[in-house]
């Protein structure tokens, strides 16, 4: 078990490693203004500009200036400086990033819930009217853009420009440390809105695994002890259905965090990192964009780790292989 | 005095897309206490769908099952759920072919022994593992405080099945039904595995019921044997009987199909021709007819019923031929010729024996 945990540790690195090789890389190969220049201000000197491009390790050979960046990303986790604001995109990542965790871990909670649940019941039920209203909602939460979905709800559902007013949810994200309502109430429609689709294919992907499993001699064993159906079904077939969603699920969070929830910031108007990576791509930052990517790679891979050591534990049998 | 399990005239039919498959069609046969019975047949003959029924398994496919299962006289189609609930792994329990895949394999062999022990007995964890231990020990696994925490894919196959009837023999069961409990394992394994149960029985005096396709493996373990084709009984006899005096065109094929020490090396095995009955379409008259070497035209009109053979009424068949003409085939084949060649030799009556020219009418609902 330690091994296979250091053997996925030393994967990770190995990853991380890669990936920001490959956008510093972009870095240097996307044609762009030059950086000194930039930096330098409205028609700076050449001695300026030379003394900046000094500063920044600009006048080094790449490999050199990859290791400048790493040295300043592993010990200081430093990104750099957004060309747009100067501010540092470290800060400027940390202080959405509260934005981006309570959008992000309350729609997995409200996905995984109720996609387990309607892909149980659709399971057990199958073929019943529940199972078919069920099946083709969840075609329908499939197929609607999230981006759709959210400008429809805050039309209808929006306390100012909605049919019924109901949520605060347009831009008014605050706190949770301030206001625990004003929190909840600018986030449940985002919520949903940032969920539907993944509990549809939760749902679906869970009752798909179910009915294999339902029909597993282990089931039928099961049965054939005298166990009441609903620990047949919750202990011996949902936990083996409900493994390879797990580890879906540990992934799609991890590019939540990354900044996937950049539809539903920017339709509910959030200042999260996927609104500031959105931002950045549109003005061209740099240094924003591949911060951005940088820290979404550390929260991917992280999980990613996580997942692989989590499913040792949820199947005995990997541990040995 | 009313034995321990009874079916009486037994039929799971199964609706499916193509039409509905007669998986078990009119089973009927009994268990004594403690005794043995061995139920053999080839893959769908029906003998596991009639053993899944018997657990009440097999009502979750919307089968239609008709006739009477009884259990100590409690018919076990008639009772609830609940009531069948706590019949199986308790008095009744079974054991299957595959033990890996029978076994959960997310969780310690142990923990699923506690879990059928608990699902019946109101005991604490560690008494039911403790129990556990023991039965681990007593199906012969060696090292067993060690074993009771491992998981089923750290068994080998063997140890699995032994396993699985640690687990099935949890709740002292009156019956434990064994679904081809051999067919997985290697033959050395196998052996093993009919010891232990033989060994088991003895100890614990369970009734058990052997499903297979493998006569050599009721040969030694079986008080009576039950054989099936195509969702029905065709014979039925004592186990010596069945060796000594088989009846049935069927068992024939089947007793000429395994290689025997005695026999010559260079003889063949003689495969019983063509291939199971469709289910869903059965052939008309007498269902083995198609492939029945003795076939008269007459056959494939009527359909025979069980019908004693011999003093006592304990050894039955189904079939249109007469008792002697069987007994000749029998002493023919036995010494040494082919099917062909006793066909030829043995005087096949062209008329239907006396009394058999009655067409039952459920046989004539089954062939519109």
């Amino acid at each position: 078990m330690g091994r296979y945990i250091i053997r996925r540790l030393l994967w990770s690195i190995l990853v991380v490693l890669i990936v920001t090789a490959l956008t510093f890389l972009v870095f240097f190969v996307i044609p762009s203004a030059d950086p000194a220049r930039v930096r330098a201000g409205r028609q700076p000197t050449p001695q300026l500009i030379a003394q900046i491009r000094h500063q920044l390790h600009l006048d080094q050979s790449v490999p050199n200036q990859y290791l400048y960046y790493m040295k300043r990303l592993v010990f200081h986790f430093d990104l750099g400086t957004s060309y747009a604001t100067q501010s540092s995109v470290k800060s400027g990542i940390f202080s959405r990033l509260p934005v981006t965790f309570s959008l992000a871990i309350g729609a997995v909670i409200i996905w995984f819930l109720s996609g387990v649940f309607v892909g149980i019941v659709s399971a057990v039920r199958r073929r019943s009217i529940l199972d078919r209203v069920a099946m083709g909602g969840a075609l329908l939460a499939i197929s609607a853009p999230i981006y759709w979905l959210g400008l429809v709800s805050l039309y209808l559902f929006d306390d100012t420009i909605g049919k019924v007013h109901i949520f605060n949810a347009f831009g008014t994200y605050t706190p949770i440390s301030q206001s625990f309502s004003k929190w909840l109430g600018a986030l449940i429609l985002p919520w949903l809105v940032l969920s539907a689709s993944f509990a549809a294919v939760y749902a679906r992907l869970l009752r798909g695994n179910l009915l294999d499993t339902l029909g597993q001699d282990y089931v039928r064993t099961a049965r054939a002890k005298g166990l009441t159906e609903v620990r047949v079904v919750l202990r011996h077939a949902v936990r083996s259905a409900i493994t390879p969603i797990v580890t879906v699920l540990g992934l799609d969070l991890g590019l939540l965090l990354a900044g996937n929830t950049i539809l539903t910031e920017t339709v509910f108007n959030m200042q999260g990192v996927g609104r500031y990576a959105y931002n950045a791509i549109q003005g061209s930052d740099l240094p924003v964009i591949q911060g951005t990517v940088v820290f979404g790679t550390l929260f991917i891979v992280a999980m990613n780790l996580l997942v692989d050591i989590g499913y040792a534990f949820l199947d005995p049998r990997v541990r040995y292989t | 005095m009313t034995p321990l399990l009874e079916l009486r005239d037994l039929r799971v039919h199964i609706p499916t897309e193509d039409g509905v498959v007669r998986a078990v069609d009119g089973v009927s046969y009994t268990v004594e206490e403690s005794r043995t019975l061995g139920v053999v047949g080839e893959s769908g003959s029906g003998k596991s769908v009639t053993a899944l029924t018997i657990m009440g398994l097999t009502k979750a496919s919307g089968a239609e099952i008709t006739g009477e299962i009884l259990w100590r006289g409690e018919n076990l189609l008639e009772v609830s759920e609940k009531r069948l609930r706590e019949i199986r792994g308790d008095e009744i329990a079974m054991i299957f072919q595959d033990p890996l895949s029978s076994l959960h394999p997310f969780y310690k062999v142990g923990k699923q022994i506690v879990e059928g022990i608990r699902a019946h007995r109101d005991t604490s964890k560690a008494a039911a593992r403790d129990k556990a231990v023991d039965l681990l020990d007593l199906v012969g696994i060696p090292d067993p405080h060690k074993r009771v925490d491992q998981y089923p894919h750290e068994f080998s196959g063997g140890m699995r099945q032994r396993a699985m009837i640690a687990m099935a023999l949890a709740n002292d069961p009156n019956l434990l039904i064994a679904d081809e409990p051999t067919t997985a394992l290697d033959v050395t394994v196998q052996a093993q595995i009919l010891a232990l149960m033989e060994r088991l029985q003895k100890e614990t005096g369970t009734a058990i019921l052997i499903i297979t396709h493998d006569l050599g493996v009721v040969a030694e373990m079986s008080d009576e044997i039950a054989v099936m084709y195509s969702g029905r009984v065709v014979e039925r006899a004592p186990t010596a009987a069945i060796f000594a005096e088989p009846q049935h065109p069927y068992t024939l094929g089947l007793l000429g199909s395994i290689p025997r020490l005695t026999d010559d090396r260079e003889a063949e095995l003689v495969p019983i021709a063509g291939r199971p009955p469709s289910l869903i379409n059965p052939p008309s008259g007498c269902h083995f007819s198609p492939r029945c070497p003795y076939v008269r035209e007459a056959h494939t009109r009527v359909d025979p019923e069980l019908r004693a053979v011999g003093e006592g009424g304990q050894h039955t068949v189904r079939c249109l031929l007469t008792e002697p003409t069987r007994r000749a085939i029998w002493r023919e084949l036995r010494a040494g010729g082919s099917p062909e060649d006793v066909r030829e030799r043995v005087t096949l009556e062209s008329d239907l024996p006396p009394g058999s020219e009655r067409e039952p009418a459920s046989e004539q609902a089954a062939s519109t």
